[in-house]
Parts: C-alpha cells; structure tokens; sequence
C-alpha cells in the first residue's frame, strides 16, 4: 500500500499566528513537507500545541497556511473540497437537533448527492460502523464512543477518497478507544480510503498507521517518520504484540524530548506516557 | 427543562395562595378594611362571574389582544431582522450589541407620554409601547443565539460543502432557535404588560382603560373582577407561549 502515487504533497507548510516581530507571534508549524500515498494510513503525532491539527486543518482547506501549498491530486487546496476530503472532528460535531441518520443525511445534502440516494447510502454507512439501530435516535442520547462512531460514518457516506481525522477519540476513555480503534482498522482496510490521523496516543498511532510522522514541540517541524509494516486489518493480537511495544517504545523516545520542551515543570514529564 | 414537581412542592403553591384568599377574607370582614378600597372575596368573584357570563368584557378584550398581537408581531419582524444583521459580523456584535443592551435598560414606559403625542389617544400608542418593550429581549436573544453557535458546527458544515444559505437553514438557525424562542417568550409577555400599563395611564378602550374608569366611579368589586381577569390573561399567555417555547424546543432537540 505504500507504495501507491502521491495523492496529497504537503509542500514546505509554515503557519503562524500574529504579525512578524511580535513577541506575541506563534509559529504553530514551520516547513512541513510531506508525501501521502494513495490508500494509506498517516499517523500525525506530536506534544500539544505541535501544529498537528493545524497541519491537517490546512490539507483539508479550512485552514491557509502563511507559506507552502498543499495539493490534492495535483490541485492546490483553496478552500474545504467536500468531494474529496471528509473530516471526523475531535469534538462532537453532530448536530443535536436532528437524528442520528438525519445528520449522516444533512453531511451528504451540504456535499451535494442526490436526495434519492441519501437514505440508502446513509443506511450503508451506519451499517458500516455498526450502528443502524439506532438511526432515530438523537445524539443527546448516544454515549461518546457511539457519537465518535456516528461522525465516522456521515464521513463515510460522503464517499470521498480522503479520510481526515483528528483526534477522533480523544474524548474516550482508553479501553473504549482500543476497540473502536481495531474496528476502525477493519472497517478502513476495507475502504481502502487514503488517511491522515493526528493522535495523542503512541498506541494508536503504532496500532493504525502504516506511517507516524513524529513532530516537534512548538515550532513543529517533522522529525522523523517510521514505518510500521504490518498488513491491515490490524487485530488485538498486534495490540498486544512485542513489534508493537518496540515500535512504541521507538516513538516515546523521539517524542520524549519534545514532550518535555512543552513542560513548564520538568518533574512531571513522562506523567503523560 | 424543569424537572415534574413533587406532590408536595404543588401542595405548598396552593397552600400559600389559599392563605392569600384567607387573608383577604379575614381583613375585609366587617370592622376591618374599608369595602370601597377592599372589597371582600364574594362580591368580587360574583361580579367576575357575572363579567364572564354577559361578555360585557368583549369589547375591551378585543382592543387589548389587538394591540398585544400587532405590538407582539411588529417586534418579531424587526427584533429578528435587526437580530440577524448584527449577528453577520464580529465587528457589528461588538458595537452594537452593547449598545442594544444599553438601550434596554432605559425604563420604556417613560417614552409613553411622547408616544401619546406621536400616535395619540387609541391604540396607536399602546402598540408603540409594547412593541418598543418588546423588542429588546427579541433583538438581543437573536443576537446572542446566533453569534454563539458553537463554531465547531460551522467548520463541520463548511467542510462538507454546506453553502452559505444551508448553513444558515440548516445549522445557525436551529441552533439558536432556542435562545431566540427565550427573547421571543419574554417580549410576549412583557408586552402584555406594558399595553395595560399604558391603558391604565391614558387610553379610549382596553382592558387596562374598564379598570381606571371602575376605580374612579368607585366600584371597586367589579374593578377587582376585571383586575382578576387581566391577571388570569397574563397567566394564560405565560402559559400558551411557555407552551409554545417548549414544543418549539423538543422540535429542535
């Protein structure tokens, strides 16, 4: 899978906040360059505060960077493109006033599909994430996971190439976020979409990818990214493999450092391992 | 929303207002209060009856709820327009919704000499004063819902390809639906008041007018009827758009 064409080139990206010679000016991110390969997996991970959403909010167009371009099968991203990019958001982002499958609907009505299409795709993508039963439901009446859960799938029934998620389970607690994160790898080794994934988590990270691009600490450059070779879908005995502690391991060392730049008080690095 | 009151929560409201009735019966007997300023409970619940029954009220009603009812809609309109224009930008909430709520606090029913002026003795000038009352909580609860829409909905809706008319149907209005249904509650009530406060100052018809024209010929237990009245109306109006709010509410969840 890695070695598909490159369908997203992140090209020399900065993105700061505030004007220059401020000494308020933040620079989020500085020079980021990046291959995504069609049908892959990219984990974003990196201390708080790193630019990796803002890197991920540039390659889906709601965000313009101060210098670099991103292209999207060779089109400079300008601006949100619906047709190729779907977004599962950190925060619940269902509206709560419509139901479960109205809101899968709504995503595929602002995308443009046909109306006689939407009831039956938007079916499909709850089936998907294994939650078709409760189609009626309001979201208000939904736990967490399954809201995470209903977000991928208005994402999924938008039908787009390009799959960005970030931090989409950062909100869970970590056992619910383990096993939503193996069905995640089945259900994505089926679609075969192209992904980028920005993580907090090590495991996460190492469990999903096929690649983690390692950032710094603020301003976040690419440090390093690794390889995991490891054919999808990934099941619970990856999770609990010694290939996967290694692989952790490896990025807890990389990040380390950077963890701690973040840390006012030095003492309480590695409290967040 | 209000969690059901408990048996025993009702059996207190009752008891206190039973203890108002007793009150009122006991300081009107014979020897206590004079009857021309207080008259006791059963003239005045036999002259309500007899208000009810010969709909003699009709007319005075009829001219009320008209003035409540155009004041009412004038304020919608242009409370949810305005609303709406100063919600569009940043810029314009933060310079015109302090000014806005500035300008609430100003105590209306101050403007309504002017407004006999302007729009004379009818009703003219009732609607005036409930429309410039209830225009402010409408104005300012528009503004507040839909410059406070969570902008996470916004991003969501604006990275699936939501135009600018589809995002304003279907994400900034139902999201602020609510608030604005708060500010439209609260004009609708607090107009109902200005309007008979304004009848009772200077008016031709209403009901606020039966009220000052049976205060000054005196007869005070068929004043106390209508007052009851008008206090009963304000009640059924709390109700029906209270009602209205809540149904308003679970349609958008």
């Amino acid at each position: 899978m890695n070695r598909g064409d490159a369908v997203i080139k992140v090209e020399g990206v900065s993105q700061a906040f505030g004007v220059e010679g401020d000494p308020r000016r933040v620079v989020a991110l500085e020079s980021a360059t990046l291959d995504i390969a069609r049908g892959e997996l990219l984990s974003l991970i990196g201390p708080s505060g790193c630019g990796k959403s803002t890197l991920l909010n540039i390659i889906g167009g709601l965000a313009t960077p101060s210098t670099g371009r991103v292209t999207i099968e060779g089109q400079p991203v300008r601006g949100p493109s619906p047709q190729k990019v779907a977004y599962v958001f950190q925060e619940n982002t269902l509206f709560p006033w419509r139901t479960v499958i109205d809101n899968v609907k709504l995503g595929m009505a602002f995308q443009g599909v046909a109306k006689a299409e939407r009831d039956d795709r938007a079916r499909q993508s709850l089936e998907a994430v294994g939650l078709v039963d409760f189609s009626d439901h309001y979201p208000a009446q939904l736990s967490g996971g399954m809201k995470q859960r209903v977000q991928l799938a208005r994402a999924l029934g938008l039908q787009t190439e390009i799959l960005l998620m970030d931090e989409p389970f950062a909100a869970l607690d970590e056992q619910t976020r383990m096993v939503l994160g193996e069905d995640l790898s089945v259900l994505l080794a089926r679609t075969g979409k192209t992904i980028i994934f920005v993580t907090h988590s090590l495991v996460e990270a190492v469990f999903l990818a096929d690649r983690v691009a390692v950032l710094t600490a603020r301003p976040g450059k690419i440090k390093k990214i690794i390889h995991i070779d490891e054919p999808h879908p990934r099941k619970s005995a990856f999770m609990t493999s010694p290939k996967l502690s290694a692989l952790r391991n490896e990025l807890y060392e990389l990040l380390h450092d950077e963890i701690r730049k973040t840390l006012i008080q030095p003492t309480e690095a590695g409290a967040g391992a | 929303m209000r969690p059901k009151l408990q048996f025993g929560q009702r059996l207190i409201q009752l008891g206190v207002l039973i203890a108002i009735l007793v009150a009122w019966w006991y300081f009107t007997l014979p020897g206590g209060i004079n009857r021309l300023l207080l008259p006791p409970p059963a003239p005045v619940f036999s002259d309500f009856w007899v208000l009810l029954t010969t709909r003699s009220i009709w007319p005075d009603l009829l001219v009320t709820v008209h003035e409540w009812v155009v004041a009412v809609a004038i304020a919608t309109v242009a409370g949810c327009t305005l609303g709406y224009l100063v919600s569009r930008s940043a810029y314009t909430v933060r310079v015109f919704d302090p000014l806005l709520a500035g300008l609430y606090s100003i105590p209306a029913i101050l403007l309504f000499p002017l407004f006999l002026l302007f729009f004379g003795l009818g009703t003219g000038s009732k609607i005036a004063i409930g429309t410039t009352i209830a225009f402010f909580p409408v104005v300012l609860n528009t503004v507040a819902g839909l410059a406070n829409v969570d902008k996470a909905y916004i991003r969501a809706a604006q990275s699936m390809g939501a135009n600018d008319l589809q995002l304003f149907w279907s994400v900034m209005l139902p999201a602020a639906f609510p608030v604005v249904l708060t500010g439209l509650r609260l004009g609708c009530i607090i107009a109902f008041l200005a309007i008979l406060g304004g009848e009772t100052i200077s008016s031709l018809a209403g009901l606020g007018h039966r009220i000052v024209s049976l205060a000054e010929n005196m007869e005070s237990s068929r004043m106390f009827a209508n007052i009851i009245f008008a206090v009963l109306m304000a009640f059924v109006i709390n109700g029906i758009v209270s009602f209205a709010e809540a149904r308003g509410r679970r349609g958008f969840q």
